[in-house]
């Protein structure tokens, strides 16, 4: 009776309670189990129908070999590269992200100058522009630059963000302004508050966003897709797509685009999995 | 909008540390949006060499187009199957985590995760599963006399893209449901118990209705992630096929601009999908304002 109090405790309805989250957690986890298990086998199962619901004996060979070989298919080098790209575009956008908000949101709290307002407007405006939106003219503005096939290119334009620089202006309008007079009347500049007091402060925020973001950069997918042409700069994500397309049109290697899924939607997951109590706050303070 | 009460002074740091932020804001957002606005008002070719001002004709074609207004049916029908089922699908799971005692966080732990997989990586792990020849799901739907074939069958097309994109978005609703359930206050459940209220009826009167500014927020959410953020899931499985039949708004701005190299049609689209967030963030600001205090 200790968390339900008056409640009365109806045993049918938690039962119908823990089967519900049985089959739930089934739903979710079968597409991933029934990838792992298509991974483990050798091309040739799919044809015969012989895959089912127990894993093979290839796992060392179709993973070693994706990312060190390659597919063996024209156009796909090794995925250790994409990989690699994947890690680079999504570090890139979370740090950059995080940095370029927080020196905004000081901006924005602790001084007062002209234009303020219309800083925090035009901040405010990219949450309505979404890549998707502005997809062909962004394309070209990247073109224009030279930026195709880099990281800058890839990285770059989605790097504003108002989301971020709200958050930081919430957690700096929580701390006290005692601290700030304290800090000046030690003769701290405002870099050195910056550095030594709001940047140690807002750790666990800057913490609980990197995990949000990190996912949402490693998950890219529209904005790699048209910006990098050419094998060599492909993303995990981009290469699946390929891969799935061209290789089902061609020979059944089923077991290979698992892999490749398996191995896209592992970094993202094990960090939710590891870092869930950051992950969640991330979700909830962000609410986006 | 306020600021702290004790400031720093200076003139020119504070424009230095914006200038990174307004930077990119300004080349890789306004820029290309007004390029786009204007671009919707006249008539170009592929190369952008030579361009005729049109006024509105752009968009008098648009709605005019069968294939476009087709894809704002379609688009309708994903987003609304997507968001009713992943918002039906993580609150029944919250209310059951709720219910499960100390095991509701191991449930928890299991039940989150997809959050972390991509729309497209899903959108292929729902492919393998209903592919026509290798798919289980697709032999077993065979063995109850249904055949299975979403690269032929459009509207088994539409179910493939709308069942994966669901799927992926479970996890984030049962997070704020769940976070939801909890807010609320416990004497105000046993009240109604004592008043003889059963577990239904408290549903009903009690907490859905306290629910009801969560169920807004990740309503609005929801709408945005269908419209935005499943372009992943077409273009890796149907590709917006066959036919037309799972083209929604966002896949079709990008076949027609990127691969139609139409540009005055695309940036048309582009306008009406910016009138369409501007509202979405607008709704969803207007909430949080009012739920959160700045």
């Amino acid at each position: 009776m200790a968390r339900d109090g008056m409640v009365e405790r109806d045993r049918g309805l938690t039962l119908a309670a823990h089967g519900l989250l049985i089959l739930g957690c089934t739903v979710m986890v079968l597409p991933v189990y029934l990838a792992f298990v298509a991974s483990t086998h050798p091309g040739a199962d799919f044809l015969s129908g012989r895959i089912g619901f127990l894993p093979g004996d290839r796992m060392l060979e179709n993973y070693a070999g994706l990312i060190g070989a390659g597919a063996g298919l024209q156009g796909f080098p090794p995925l250790g590269g994409a990989l690699w790209n994947s890690l680079l575009m999504a570090l890139g956008i979370a740090i950059g992200k995080i940095s370029i908000s927080i020196l905004s949101a000081f901006a924005i709290c602790y001084f007062r100058f002209p234009f303020r307002q219309t800083a925090f407007w035009l901040i405010f405006i990219t949450l309505m522009l979404p890549v998707e939106v502005r997809i062909l003219p962004t394309y070209k503005v990247v073109a224009g630059l030279s930026l195709l096939n880099t990281q800058g290119g890839l990285i770059l334009p989605l790097i504003a963000s108002a989301t971020a620089t709200f958050l930081f202006r919430q957690v700096f309008m929580t701390i006290p302004d005692e601290m700030t007079e304290a800090a000046r009347m030690d003769g701290a500049g405002p870099l050195a508050f910056f550095w030594h007091i709001l940047v140690p402060l807002s750790r666990t925020n800057i913490a609980a966003l990197f995990v949000i973001l990190f996912i949402y950069g490693w998950n890219q997918y529209l904005w790699p897709l048209m910006v990098t042409t050419d094998a060599a700069h492909s993303t995990i994500l981009t290469s699946i797509q390929r891969l799935a397309s061209t290789a089902t049109q061609e020979a059944p290697v089923w077991h290979l685009v698992m892999a490749t899924a398996i191995l896209a939607l592992l970094p993202p997951v094990a960090v939710i999995l590891l870092m869930q109590r950051l992950f969640v706050q991330g979700l909830t303070e962000t609410e986006k | 909008m306020q600021a702290k009460r004790v400031i720093f002074p200076g003139r020119l740091l504070p424009y230095l540390l914006l200038a990174p932020q307004l930077a990119i804001t300004v080349v890789f957002f306004l820029w290309p949006a007004a390029e786009a606005l204007f671009g919707a008002l006249y008539a170009q070719d592929a190369f952008g060499l030579a361009k005729q001002f049109v006024g509105l004709a752009n968009f008098e074609a648009l709605f005019h187009d069968p294939a476009y207004l087709e894809a704002i049916g379609t688009t309708f029908v994903f987003s609304s199957a997507v968001a009713f089922l992943s918002l039906a699908l993580g609150l029944v799971l919250a209310l059951a985590a709720e219910k499960a005692g100390r095991l509701a966080g191991l449930y928890r732990t299991l039940l989150i995760w997809p959050y972390a997989v991509a729309p497209a990586v899903a959108a292929i792990l729902f492919w393998f599963m209903f592919d026509p020849s290798v798919g289980i799901a697709a032999r077993g739907l065979r063995a109850l006399g249904i055949s299975w074939n979403h690269f032929l069958n459009g509207g088994q097309a539409l179910a493939l893209v709308i069942l994966a994109s669901a799927w992926k978005q479970v996890s984030y609703n049962l997070l704020f449901f769940y976070a939801g359930l909890r807010a609320i206050p416990r004497p105000l459940i046993e009240a109604a118990a004592i008043d003889g209220a059963g577990p239904f009826r408290r549903f009903a009167a009690i907490i859905f209705p306290l629910l009801a500014p969560t169920t807004f927020f990740l309503l609005v959410v929801n709408i945005t992630y269908a419209f935005f953020d499943t372009f992943g899931v077409i273009h890796a499985t149907t590709g917006g096929g066959p036919g037309r039949a799972t083209t929604t708004l966002v896949y079709k701005v990008f076949k027609d601009g990127f691969e139609g190299l139409d540009l005055g049609a695309s940036s048309a689209q582009s306008v009406v999908l910016l009138v369409i967030v501007a509202t979405l963030t607008a709704v969803q600001f207007r909430h949080i304002e009012r739920k959160v205090h700045y």
